[in-house]
């Protein structure tokens, strides 16, 4: 649905995105992650035909950004960073100038509407003058406004931003049963949201893309994820300590806490063993040698820790 | 008297009706649906804030006020609005024009707007006519409500309401090419203010360079090369107001004023895809 070709954009000097690649199928909600100033919003805008790109191609369902300009932006329902809005109109008035705008046939643009102005909860609003809105109510007039026609293409920028959590939560929801049947991307600093709702994620760092996979993948990147953490008792500390050395499945251990019968340890996994294979052989021994289990479990990467290494190992090293 | 409002009827209400027709008819036939809809939302944009009540309000007090006090309407004993009227309307023009045009595109690069209509399918020449339009209705608005001061020289005299209505349409013409102007400038700026004020100056600068002190001067600076002052001269739009406003419809200045328009508004697309690069 969307295929994006060593899309490239400079501003001057600056070299704001550089040979991005990546597509998007139906079905797939694509996290966009990285740090401010990154290039998510810049990508974004020239995915959706706004900003004019410096090298490389963008493709929308077939249809050419620049070559086949109006065919491709009909394809898609694009809410920018902070959800602009004009004042002087009311939600109703706003939607319906959306859906004309967006071609909706003009017998259909009632239906529409009402169909939008539901998904989003914008009922109690309907009438209301845009500039008396609330920051949450702001948000979801345009949300609405971008999946007024029912787009194949939804491109979100930060589509939480600026909500209460419990709207948080139902916009994840939304985001994820329209997924569904569409390719969307929506960027997001928040890196739950990616978990509840991306199947896939990119993580971009100056421009480039520095992580790509879904959140799983993306865990299991972080580098600690896969350690056994493990608390047994039942033999003195430094006793425990060196039968876990023994084990042939350990790596490299970590004593987090030692006393007189017990022991808190963070165990690697060996090289070619896997950290079940490991979990299962700490436990086994455990099992031989009497010790009592309180603890024994494979720690999961987590997303931010994934997120911290990729964007500033770059900044670090000055590499780009 | 009845004779005078025959001929009022006959010779204005009658043209500003078929052409406010000929211009929703253009709007709902020929222009593309997009146009349409940009066009809507800003009228309704332009009245339902006080920006339109304002300047037209401002404007008939102060062209009217002028004209009766400064121009001596009533003095002159001529039927004819050219010297007490018509010569003073593009100068409330310079300022009432920008005054209108001034949020087309500033206001929409401040809010962010921009980015949601051009994301749009639709070409951004279609967002710059429809909100192009949409202004020019509200001095077209201006123009039409002036029309008092026809029925009080039709009572006054008889004056030769064909001139008239040419110096109403060289008028609008003016109107219209500031307004590009305007267009053209907010383009550019983020800020009303600043579309404001250099779309006044650039008004008065293609007003003035039309005066004559300034293709006399020019004609003195280059004497071998008079076709600098006539070339300089030609590009103003007072010249061809002239022209025009003596009642004489001459297809050259009807084509000037239409190149200038287009020009400008050419000249606001690139800018606008130069602010977005």
């Amino acid at each position: 649905m969307i295929e994006v070709r060593n899309l490239s954009k400079h501003f001057g000097d600056k070299v704001a995105v550089d040979q991005l690649s990546f597509t998007v199928k139906k079905g797939e909600v694509l996290g966009f992650l990285g740090p401010n100033g990154a290039g998510k919003s810049t990508t974004m805008r020239m995915i959706t035909g706004y900003l004019p790109m410096t090298g490389g191609s963008v493709n929308i369902g077939g249809a050419d950004v620049v070559e086949d300009e109006l065919a491709a932006k009909s394809r898609i329902g694009y809410l920018p960073e902070n959800a602009p809005l004009y004042n002087d109109m009311s939600v109703d008035g706003f939607l319906r100038f959306a859906a004309e705008l967006r071609q909706v046939p003009a017998g259909q643009i009632t239906e529409a509407v009402d169909k939008a102005v539901e998904t989003c909860f914008l009922q109690s609003v309907r009438q209301q003058s845009i500039d008396t809105l609330s920051k949450g109510y702001r948000h979801r007039t345009c949300l609405a406004q971008s999946i007024i026609h029912d787009p194949d293409v939804l491109i979100l920028d930060e589509p939480t931003d600026g909500l209460d959590p419990n709207q948080k939560h139902e916009a994840r929801e939304l985001i994820r049963r329209m997924g569904e049947d569409k390719a969307i991307v929506f960027s997001t600093h928040i890196l739950e949201e990616v978990e509840a709702a991306c199947t896939r994620a990119i993580i971009i760092d100056e421009g480039r893309i520095v992580a790509d996979g879904t959140p799983d993948e993306l865990k299991n990147q972080a580098t600690h994820a896969g350690v056994v953490v493990t608390r047994l008792k039942g033999l003195a500390g430094s006793g425990i300590k060196q039968e876990l050395e023994r084990l042939s499945e350990a790596g490299s251990l970590k004593i987090c806490d030692s006393g007189d019968d017990n022991i808190c340890a963070r165990v690697d996994p060996a090289k070619g063993k896997s950290s079940e294979d490991l979990s299962s052989a700490i436990f086994h021994m455990a099992v031989d040698k009497n010790l009592t289990v309180e603890e024994l479990r494979i720690e999961e990467g987590r997303l931010d820790d994934v997120f911290r290494q990729v964007t500033q190992s770059d900044t670090a090293t000055g590499k780009a | 008297m009845g004779n005078a409002i025959t001929a009022v009827l006959l010779d204005f209400a009658l043209p500003a009706l078929v052409v406010s027709a000929v211009f929703l008819a253009l709007l709902k036939f020929v222009m593309p649906p997009a146009v349409r809809t940009v066009f809507k939302r800003e009228v309704r944009s332009y009245f339902m804030s006080p920006i339109a009540y304002v300047c037209v309000v401002t404007f008939l007090l102060v062209s009217n006020g002028i004209s009766f006090w400064f121009g001596g309407v009533l003095e002159r004993g001529e039927a004819d609005l050219y010297m007490s009227y018509f010569q003073y309307l593009p100068w409330f023009f310079i300022v009432v024009a920008p005054a209108v045009g001034m949020r087309l595109w500033s206001e929409e690069q401040r809010l962010g707007t921009m980015e949601l209509m051009l994301t749009m399918p639709i070409a951004p020449w279609q967002a710059i006519v429809g909100k192009y339009l949409a202004a020019s209705v509200v001095l077209f608005s201006m123009l039409v409500l002036s029309f008092p001061i026809v029925l009080t020289v039709n009572y006054l005299g008889s004056p030769d309401n064909g001139v008239m209505l040419a110096g109403f349409v060289a008028s609008l013409l003016v109107a219209l090419s500031f307004l590009s102007i305007t267009s053209l400038v907010s383009a550019f700026t983020r800020s009303q203010i600043v579309a404001l004020l250099i779309s006044i100056g650039l008004c008065l600068f293609v007003w003035l360079v039309g005066l004559q002190p300034v293709s006399d001067s020019l004609l003195k600076l280059f004497p071998s090369m008079p076709w600098i002052s006539s070339f300089v001269s030609g590009l103003s739009v007072l010249t061809h107001f002239n022209e025009l406003s003596k009642g004489i419809l001459v297809s050259r200045d009807l084509i000037f004023f239409l190149s200038f328009i287009v020009f400008c508004l050419f000249g606001t697309a690139v800018g606008l895809r130069l602010n977005r690069s």
